[in-house]
């Protein structure tokens, strides 16, 4: 897998964290959209942006991925424009 | 001599029946649609023909019978879980696989063996002695027990596990029990098929028609029917179908693998897990030792399996039995795992009026099939949930009251 900054490491070395979900206002949404945010998942096959940490740098990035080829389309630093 | 051997040698024709009928065309309508012909979504049918006189209904399979983790589970059944609403489900489930073979006419290799869940560490051994406590109350048969009881039930076992995690205890279940998982598709299609119910493999479910907050049909890629009620049984791929019907749920879908090695003479009567070596193991009828360990640590939909897999399962394996290093690996495979946040299923009605959800199987649905297939097959029957699964419907996310069973859940996560 790629690290945006280190490069080509092997998988071995990183730790998937889960789809990037965008979180309600914890202040001002309701229960209900709270527990959607904290239980529901998008759970069926695709092309996903996901957060993964590099553990031996501690760099946390987007990886996009599908999810049914595992195949990584695209990695890069939260907040990068993305170079495909 | 064996005669029956030679008749059916000359045989022109292939004399054994089959399992169950081919049908050339889709009926129409049927009274309740199944998607998934796994164990779970035969065993509903079959309930729902033999208990609740519903014969007019299809069960829609993709691929082939048993064909998903049906297939390729590693076939422990026990009942020793953590919560009260876990141990009353599975302990009945228990309760039905032992009649199963019987009910069948068909052998299902059941075999009670005894199942040990390995403590190594003292917040483990408290785990099990806790596990031990909720399992008797409801009297179900487990108890805390030393290592000198694990030597006893399996001398070749290294009780120090290489050394760096030796067994403290376990938790011990005499019911817990293995079972041929592609015989209990079969025992449940024939059963289902004898009593009336079409079984359709090769057949795709492409859509669910919904109109005024009610199902009215299925479209399929052999024709569309039309059905008030549609049983989602397809856990593995759950989150495709729910989609349809604009449903959400917190499942989300990571790979588990497993692998045997080649047969060898019997030696491990019980079944054996680990949780801090992420390993279970029991020896199969065939003598092959029949082996899991965590799942797949990111999200697939594939069933591939990998070398990593098969080295760290190995290695672990090693550390409690140092006599297999020269044993050889047969065979590797995956399934894909439906996992809730709570390790507990979901399963009866949902928002939609006629859509039943039987998913959320994780780790756990192999010796689940006969008990969700009959409160499956009740719930659809009567649009009630079955007092047996209420603590595992789908609102519970949304009510803040989850069914927690990460603890008894035998695989590494």
């Amino acid at each position: 897998m790629r690290c945006p900054i280190n490069g080509l490491r092997p998988v071995s070395e990183f730790q998937y964290a889960g789809e990037i979900r965008p979180m309600p206002d914890p202040d001002t949404c309701s229960d209900a959209q709270w527990a959607d945010y904290v239980f529901n998942r998008n759970g069926a096959p695709g092309t996903k942006k996901e957060w993964w940490l590099h553990i031996a740098s501690g760099i946390w990035f987007v990886a996009e991925r599908d999810t049914a080829a595992d195949k990584v389309l695209n990695t890069y630093l939260y907040g990068e424009v993305p170079q495909s | 001599m064996p005669f029956r051997l030679l008749r059916f040698a000359g045989a022109s024709r292939y004399p054994e029946g089959r399992m169950f009928r081919a049908h050339e065309t889709l009926r129409p309508a049927y009274d309740v649609v199944v998607i998934g012909a796994g164990g779970h979504g035969l065993a509903a049918a079959y309930y729902l023909a033999r208990d609740h006189g519903i014969k007019n209904i299809a069960v829609l399979e993709k691929g082939y019978i048993g064909g998903g983790n049906t297939g390729r589970n590693t076939t422990i059944i026990r009942s020793n879980y953590l919560t009260p609403e876990g141990v009353a489900f599975y302990d009945e489930s228990v309760r039905l696989w032992k009649d199963l073979a019987a009910d069948f006419d068909l052998n299902l290799f059941y075999s009670t063996r005894g199942h040990f869940t390995l403590a190594h560490t003292d917040s483990a051994v408290r785990t099990m002695r806790w596990r031990a406590e909720v399992n008797k109350h409801l009297g179900v048969d487990s108890e805390l027990v030393g290592p000198e009881d694990v030597e006893k039930a399996c001398p070749q076992i290294d009780l120090s596990c290489g050394g760096h995690a030796p067994i403290l205890g376990a938790l011990y279940h005499a019911p817990g029990a293995i079972a041929r998982h592609d015989a209990v598709a079969w025992g449940y299609g024939r059963g289902a098929d004898r009593r009336g119910v079409e079984i359709h493999q090769k057949t795709e479910v492409l859509g669910i028609d919904v109109r005024d907050g009610r199902v009215t049909g299925v479209r399929t890629s052999r024709g569309n029917i039309s059905t008030p009620k549609v049983l989602c049984a397809v856990a593995g791929s759950t989150p495709r179908i729910t989609n349809m019907v604009d449903i959400r749920t917190p499942i989300y879908i990571h790979p588990l693998q497993a692998m045997v090695t080649e047969p060898m003479k019997p030696w491990l009567d019980p079944i054996l897990v680990s949780g801090s070596l992420h390993i279970y193991v029991s020896q199969s009828a065939r003598g092959e030792l029949v082996m899991g360990a965590s799942l797949d640590p990111y999200e697939l939909h594939s069933t591939r399996s990998t070398l990593d897999f098969v080295e760290g399962l190995a290695a672990h394996m090693l550390d409690m039995f140092p006599f297999l290093s020269h044993a050889k690996i047969n065979r590797q495979w995956a399934g894909m795992a439906d996992m809730t946040p709570d390790f507990a299923p979901i399963m009866g009605k949902t928002p939609l009026e006629g859509f039943y959800l039987d998913s959320g199987w994780g780790t756990w649905g192999f010796k689940a099939t006969p008990v969700s297939g009959k409160t499956m097959a009740y719930t659809v029957a009567n649009d009630r949930d079955h007092p047996l699964i209420e603590g595992f419907r789908l609102s519970r996310f949304a009510e803040y009251e989850l069914t927690g069973e990460k603890g008894a859940a035998s695989v590494g996560h």
